[in-house]
């Protein structure tokens, strides 16, 4: 591990990250509303809707559970199929483990924090410290709004209408192609998210939903390793090449 | 399965994936090759996801609807360098106003 020199945030700085987090916090948290209506509608009661998104807190995973207990679909083909999209939570946590630096309880929390858009914000930044906070209120802002968000779709229906009217679903896809912008001026990670989005274009016709963008990660893998990274063409060292740079792109 | 058993269940298998990733020895990813690969991972992950968030819609055919149109003005905006806030805000309406004009 790199030893990433750690600076205090300005105070921009922190309030530019905690607005980011907030605003992604809020336009997440929003569709809580139309899992608690649609949950309810599909025969679970508010407390299994409840616990849903205290416990297992993805959306898309959650989605699944009740589309497929709705559908008529049995509870195991809905537990196999929230955890196949779950999945891509473990992979994020092999990289938001290594800049949160966390033990014990906060550990634990950290790790049911971690989702798409807790992840998006956190690669988002720059400094290590801007890192984290970005993760950690993400997580709590989307937890608080979603959890909230939901019982009012449980006991209220989906009194707001659907999400997608007021754009939200575009919002959220903008808010993660903003956080990702910054990181593609690297050449790995431009060309990486690329093949991604090929690989899950490409099989999105012809593999179940969620399938895809975890087949995606393979486009991380063959980047990753596959290519010579600067730290390793000796031959043609530069004065660039010093030891110690951080290898995150 | 009764349907508290089905949700426990789902909710302790995403929980049981979440934490996985935590307890991976920090060894396992070691050196500049494996360390690239684990920080392309959510890169790889986030551009999969917003690709399919825009194009895919049901039974996984791709279709160009409002959507598409949100997120080309959502890079243009990234493009002129704007604020994270208009960027979001941007993409949120005109996805709003081309559907309240009935396009999907």
């Amino acid at each position: 591990m790199t030893a990433a020199v750690e600076h205090p945030l300005t105070p921009d700085r922190r309030r530019a990250v905690v607005r980011q987090a907030l605003s992604v916090g809020v336009a997440t948290g929003a569709y809580g509303i139309s899992f608690g209506a649609l949950s309810v509608a599909s025969g679970l009661t508010v407390l299994q809707t409840q616990v849903l998104s205290l416990l297992l807190f993805s959306g898309g995973s959650q989605f699944a559970v009740v589309g497929v207990l709705g559908a008529g679909g049995g509870g195991a083909a809905a537990v196999a199929t929230s955890t196949l999209l779950g999945v891509r939570n473990g992979l994020y946590a092999l990289q938001t483990s290594r800049f949160l630096g966390v033990r014990g309880v906060r550990r634990l929390a950290a790790a049911q924090l971690t989702i798409d858009e807790s992840t998006a914000v956190g690669l988002g930044q720059e400094e290590r410290a801007a890192q984290r906070l970005g993760f950690w209120v993400t997580g709590l802002a989307v937890f608080t709004g979603w959890n909230l968000m939901t019982l009012a779709g449980a006991l209220l229906g989906n009194a707001l209408g659907d999400p997608r009217a007021y754009g939200l679903d575009a919002a959220a896809a903008a808010a993660f192609a903003a956080l990702l912008w910054p990181r593609l001026r690297s050449g790995d990670a431009a060309v990486t998210a690329v093949l991604a989005v090929v690989v899950a274009l490409v099989a999105s016709p012809v593999l179940p939903a969620g399938v895809p963008v975890i087949l995606a990660a393979a486009a991380a893998v063959v980047v990753g390793l596959r290519r010579p990274g600067r730290h390793e063409s000796a031959p043609t060292a530069h004065a660039d090449d010093r030891p110690g740079a951080d290898p995150l792109p | 399965m009764t349907p508290w058993v089905t949700v426990l269940l789902a909710c302790a298998a995403a929980y049981a994936l979440k934490l996985a990733g935590y307890l991976v020895p920090a060894g396992w990813f070691d050196g500049p090759r494996r360390s690239r690969m684990i920080a392309l991972l959510p890169v790889a992950l986030l551009s999969a996801l917003v690709a399919v968030q825009t194009v895919v819609g049901d039974g996984g055919l791709l279709v160009l609807d409002a959507r598409i149109a949100a997120l080309a003005v959502a890079f243009l905006l990234l493009a002129l360098r704007a604020n994270f806030l208009v960027v979001v805000a941007g993409a949120a309406l005109v996805a709003g106003v081309l559907r309240a004009l009935g396009w999907s």
